[in-house]
């Protein structure tokens, strides 16, 4: 069978030989030089206006990007955001088409710290990447990822966005930019200048110490990802983008989807992997690049010169079984290979996909997962994942714990917190102590740390179930986590005096 | 009898972290019986080229999933799939590329 197998296979071969002679089927004339999905095989020149075609479609088809408006490009240097940013050049310049009217901005966050590269591999990287933003005269940002750990509280809440826009909003953003010259987004000088700023080696080590903590790569990335789109919002904010435009290509949403689903995080499904994710308020992320596959970009940024930096990430060099995320991939990859239609099938069931309680985007943030900031879906009926998972934690703590915090709620407990917590009023001192002001003694502080579960959605609970110790957190996070455990507290000592609170479902429980 | 062939190698995309860094190579093959085709040369490459890690370059015959192969600058899936394009019709410098999709 084998060789009957071969022989064929060889005949063939000697046939038509590596000169390739399929024709596009496009255009029918030029000799095809890629295949995307399943048999369709495009010459370059054909191949190329696909690509560029899709992104504007995309793009117009959405209509969330209004004309003259301020967008943030995450520009990781891998091959999907580098395409991405080629894109929007493209689509930029005097020639295109139909032309694309927003104004753009550059954000690259140097992750080396998180991965351990040396000051050097960062500097090297990131002068690799300062030539390729340069080349596109937008402004750009270089940020280290150590600055996550002095963000403000404000990253994770959610400011409220400004209205719906009413649907005239769209046409009276394209008269008023047609007044204005669409030239206004040249470089402030001074910032093209401005290298990686210095990265104190104490902030490097706080860094290494969170990322540490976390004690499988599948909590690791999970937080590093947490951690960098923090870092990506606040940029956002605080230089006056109102769009976040992320290089997610569909291969990696199939991935993310998959491991979405891994990782119980079945709720926020819609939003991390749809085109458009409005759980930052004022700040909407947007995934142009999600109707492209890995593939089809690999080829785009060969053919045409897209310059890419290789980026060393967590998972780089591991093997496929260091993580949920890593074994997703290998088998979202291989699935791709061996079936290329159902990997699109997979990220197109995340188009259908929407989230029950969804509606309640006008709630406060307090009901907001502390961590991923989607709504939070702890609240929910007795028969989920979630409860049977609480209740197994809850029989193995009674056995370890026995009756040490009498006055403990049946709440969300931690098993593991345990040991830090111990630690937490004497070591930690100030930050953690706040709560003492408030009428509990060191057996309340106990609970403090206990409940940060109670302020995080299913998935990130198992995120920071995985870490040795919450102390590590950036301080914003634990101070946020302090704020809202202290009004939740304070909502529950005046509970009995509130005439209604039907609406407070999730503080039901603690 | 099929003579030498000189072959232009390039691996980006990170590929090239499993080859010490080293993006293009220049190689010839030595002649051998039978004509050279793309799973030779990925053995060739795995015994001569990699540095590390093989089981993230080659998956039984062929590349692992993932990576894309180009020859002479065209998708190898034009070519009567996978691991049997025969090197040697290609002329004598031929490049293959060799990138991960991601
Ligand atoms: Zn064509
Ligand atoms: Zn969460």
């Amino acid at each position: 069978m084998c060789q009957v197998d071969e022989e064929y296979q060889e005949e063939l071969e000697r046939a038509d030989g590596p000169s390739v002679s399929k024709k596009c089927v496009k255009c029918k004339e030029a000799s095809a030089a890629v295949v995307i999905r399943a048999g369709d095989t495009y010459c370059r020149s054909c191949f190329k206006e696909y690509f560029i075609h899709k992104f504007r479609a995309m793009l117009g088809k959405n209509r969330v990007i209004f004309p003259g408006e301020k967008v943030l490009l995450a520009v990781s240097g891998g091959p999907s955001s580098c395409s991405m940013l080629s894109q929007v050049q493209e689509g930029l310049s005097q020639k295109a088409h139909k032309k694309l009217r927003f104004s753009p901005g550059i954000v690259h966050i140097d992750e080396g710290g998180a991965v351990g590269q040396s000051a050097e591999e960062r500097q090297r990287k990131v002068s690799e990447l300062q030539a390729v933003f340069k080349a596109t005269g937008f402004p750009f940002l270089i940020l280290p990822l150590e600055q996550v750990l002095d963000l403000p509280s404000s990253v994770v809440e959610t400011a409220l966005s400004p209205l719906e826009p009413p649907p005239s909003a769209y046409k009276a953003a394209v008269d008023r930019f047609n007044q204005t010259s669409s030239s206004d987004y040249l470089p402030p000088q001074e910032r093209e200048e401005k290298s990686l700023p210095d990265v104190q080696k104490s902030h490097t080590q706080l860094l290494q110490q969170l990322m540490g903590s976390a004690k499988t790569l599948t909590a690791r990335e999970d937080l590093l990802n947490t951690l960098r789109q923090h870092l990506l919002v606040h940029t956002a904010r605080t230089e006056g983008y109102s769009k976040l435009m992320l290089g997610d290509n569909c291969t990696r949403l199939a991935i993310k989807l998959l491991t979405s689903i891994s990782l119980g995080r079945g709720a926020q499904l819609a939003q991390d992997t749809g085109f458009s994710d409005s759980r930052y308020g004022n700040i909407i992320s947007v995934r142009p690049m999600r109707d492209y596959s890995a593939k089809e970009i690999a080829f785009y940024n060969h053919m045409f010169n897209v310059p890419a930096v290789v980026v060393a990430s967590l998972d780089t060099k591991t093997s496929e079984k260091a993580s949920i995320q890593r074994l997703t991939e290998s088998f979202v990859t291989k699935l791709q290979t061996d079936f290329p239609s159902t990997v699109s099938t997979i990220y197109r069931t995340s188009e259908k996909l929407q989230t029950a309680c969804r509606s309640s985007s006008s709630a406060d943030h307090s009901d907001r997962c502390l961590l991923c900031v989607c709504t939070l879906d702890t609240a929910v009926e007795k028969a989920s994942a979630f409860q049977a998972t609480l209740i197994s934690e809850q029989l193995s703590q009674t056995k370890s714990l026995g009756c040490r915090n009498p006055g403990q709620s049946p709440g969300p407990v931690k098993p593991e917190s345990a040991a830090s917590t111990g630690q937490c009023c004497s070591s930690a001192g100030g930050e953690d102590c706040g709560r003492a002001t408030s009428g509990g003694g060191c057996c309340s502080l106990t609970t403090e740390t206990t409940d940060l579960k109670s302020l995080l959605c299913y998935s990130c609970q198992l995120t920071i179930r995985d870490m040795s110790s919450v102390d590590h957190l950036p301080l914003y996070i634990l101070s946020e986590a302090q704020r809202r455990q202290r009004r939740a507290q304070m909502r529950d000592e005046i509970s009995e005096f509130l005439l209604d609170d039907g609406d407070e479902g999730i503080y039901r429980e603690v | 009898m099929a003579a030498p062939i000189a072959v232009h190698l390039e691996f980006g995309g990170g590929a090239e972290l499993l080859f010490n860094g080293v993006k293009e190579h220049h190689v010839t093959l030595p002649s051998q019986s039978e004509p050279w085709d793309m799973k030779q040369l990925l053995v060739w490459i795995q015994r001569n080229l990699l540095k590390e890690r093989p089981e993230l370059f080659v998956q039984g015959d062929s590349v692992r999933p993932g990576i894309l192969v180009l020859i002479n600058d065209a998708d190898w899936e034009l070519m009567n799939q996978n691991a049997c394009a025969c090197l040697t019709a290609a002329g004598l410098d031929c490049s293959v590329g060799l990138k991960p999709a991601h």
